[in-house]
């Protein structure tokens, strides 16, 4: 679940709610998509709640590997 | 007559002077006309001839110098061409050596442009096919461009603005000058091989043509075509138009129209989200309510509340098929004794003038065909009749009996259905597949050991 992208989840989560919506659903399946659902909003909240705020560069070392390390604006030459 | 002391030229000397004073009159000349015959050879080195309307003039344009074209030199391009006349002894030819040439009208970079243009379109690359959609909620965003830029600080405050829990990593790039396309290009497949990047903006703020010219770049335009990670281009102003615009998957007017793109409002996230949440509950709700109600009309149907009435239906077809049958045996034994009595009467009819022996025959022959007849119709009858009763039967009750069940009834016929209709020592006949049976009651029980619905 946690490896789900927030996006995919909002999609399903909007899948699930347009099922329960139309009514249409078996009573198992209906409380089956509904936990579905629960979790699916819980996951996005928590997504929301936990995200944080990071910039970073691409930089390569000595040995011509990429890797990242946290930005900040060089010269402030620009306005 | 001419003089004996004619002056005469070999042919190399006097091409030799034709050289000298040509050479010495042009040699640096600019020529205006337009393009034809133009050809490239393995060496590198272009040929092509100037002409207008008037004469032409043979061209050459060496590798060296062809390299500093920024235009794509074909014929019928109206062109301007700056160089020295040689001539070309050899061949008896005098021709242009260009130095630089230039596209009359358009500026070079514009045609290079519109060319490039063009020949990327006829590949298809600027298909709305071909064109991604962008992550409605991208979790890591890429962004190539001058980490100095103003462009940068713009998309940095739009998206700290809108959602500030956002993770941003930063390819840079210069944007202008020599080599500031294969540096943006890299910077997208760095960004591509990092992994975990949702969305690509390759941009830069506003410029001259020239400023922005690397995004004009034919090599980074298909690094873009090239990218799994969907490219936003963001290239200057909105009036600003490259390359790399017609080839991203979407392209931003401004690099914080860009950011804007991208990056939602949180509160319009976080209040979407609530409008699922509540929608979800009111739905299972109503559909707890939808599936109550239907388990109510089904409680209330008339098969579970009187679950005897399907058992009076069929007694009540029973009955009618009974007496239909009744009816056409009925109706069929009288028409065969309706020509019974018609054919007898015939016969009486016949008699007295069947004294002879003729007519005695022919009243034997009758009379034989006449009973035929009568078996006949009396054998198509029975005949009827088993059908009918075969289909009597397949309707009947009495067929679960087949089955192992059995009727139970009084004296008097009436099926007995239930224990209060019957008392201890009363007879009643219990009948079977085969046969019946004669029993008297012990006694009665209200409950038996059948599991109880």
């Amino acid at each position: 679940m946690t490896d789900l992208k927030f996006e995919d989840c909002l999609t399903r989560l909007e899948q699930i709610v347009g099922a329960l919506e139309t009514g249409n659903l078996p009573l198992e399946e209906s409380l089956k998509v509904f936990e579905e659902g629960i979790t699916l909003a819980r996951h996005c909240s928590r997504y929301l709640d936990d995200a944080e705020r990071r910039i970073e560069m691409l930089v390569k070392d000595d040995g011509g590997v990429t890797t990242t390390r946290p930005f900040a604006f060089e010269a402030e030459d620009e306005a | 007559m001419v003089s004996a002391e004619r002056s005469v030229l070999t042919v190399s000397a006097l091409s030799q002077q034709l050289a000298t004073v040509m050479e010495e009159r042009f040699p640096a000349v600019w020529v205006e006309g337009e393009i034809s015959n133009f050809k490239v050879y393995g060496s590198g080195h272009a040929y092509f001839t100037l002409k207008d309307e008037g004469a032409q003039l043979r061209c050459v344009l060496f590798r060296t110098r062809a390299r500093r074209v920024r235009f794509e030199p074909r014929d019928g391009l109206h062109v301007m061409g700056f160089g020295a006349v040689e001539v070309y002894a050899q061949r008896g030819e005098y021709q242009l050596v260009v130095e630089l040439l230039e596209p009359r009208g358009l500026g070079a970079l514009q045609l290079a442009f519109e060319q490039l243009k063009e020949r990327l379109q006829a590949e298809g690359l600027f298909g709305p096919a071909r064109k991604r959609p962008l992550p409605r909620f991208p979790r890591k965003i890429g962004i190539v461009t001058s980490p100095s830029g103003a462009a940068l600080r713009d998309m940095l405050r739009v998206i700290g603005r809108r959602f500030g829990e956002i993770h941003i990593v930063v390819a840079p790039a210069r944007v202008q000058g020599d080599g500031a396309a294969a540096e943006v290009a890299q910077g997208i497949r760095e960004l591509n091989a990092l992994g975990g990047v949702d969305v690509i903006i390759v941009g830069r703020g506003g410029g001259s043509l020239e400023d922005l010219w690397a995004f004009n770049d034919e090599m980074l335009a298909r690094t873009i075509v090239a990218s799994k990670v969907p490219v936003i281009s963001a290239v200057g102003h909105e009036v600003d138009v490259t390359i790399a615009d017609f080839v991203a998957d979407v392209r931003a007017a401004t690099p914080s129209n860009a950011a804007e793109m991208v990056v939602k409002e949180k509160r319009a996230v976080v209040e979407s989200l609530a409008d699922l949440d509540g929608r979800l509950r009111r739905g299972m709700t109503r559909a707890l309510a939808l599936h109550r109600a239907r388990l109510e009309r089904a409680r209330d149907r008339r098969v579970l509340t009187d679950p005897g009435r399907p058992l009076r239906d069929l007694d009540r077809r029973l009955d009618d098929a009974r007496a239909r049958l009744r009816q056409a045996a009925l109706a069929a034994v009288g028409r065969a004794e309706r020509r019974v009595a018609l054919a007898a009467r015939g016969l009486r009819t016949l008699s007295p003038v069947a004294r002879t022996v003729n007519g005695r025959r022919a009243l034997t022959d009758l009379h034989g065909r006449l009973e035929r007849g009568v078996h006949r119709l009396l054998d198509r009858s029975r005949h009827a009749l088993g059908g009918a009763a075969g289909r009597l039967d397949s309707l009947s009750p009495l067929a679960v009996l087949g089955r192992g069940y059995s009727l139970t009834r009084t004296p008097e016929g009436r099926i007995v259905r239930s224990w209060r209709e019957i008392g201890a020592g009363d007879a009643v006949r219990v009948l079977l597949h085969e046969g019946s049976l004669d029993c008297r009651v012990d006694a009665t029980r209200e409950h038996d050991d059948r599991p109880q619905v």
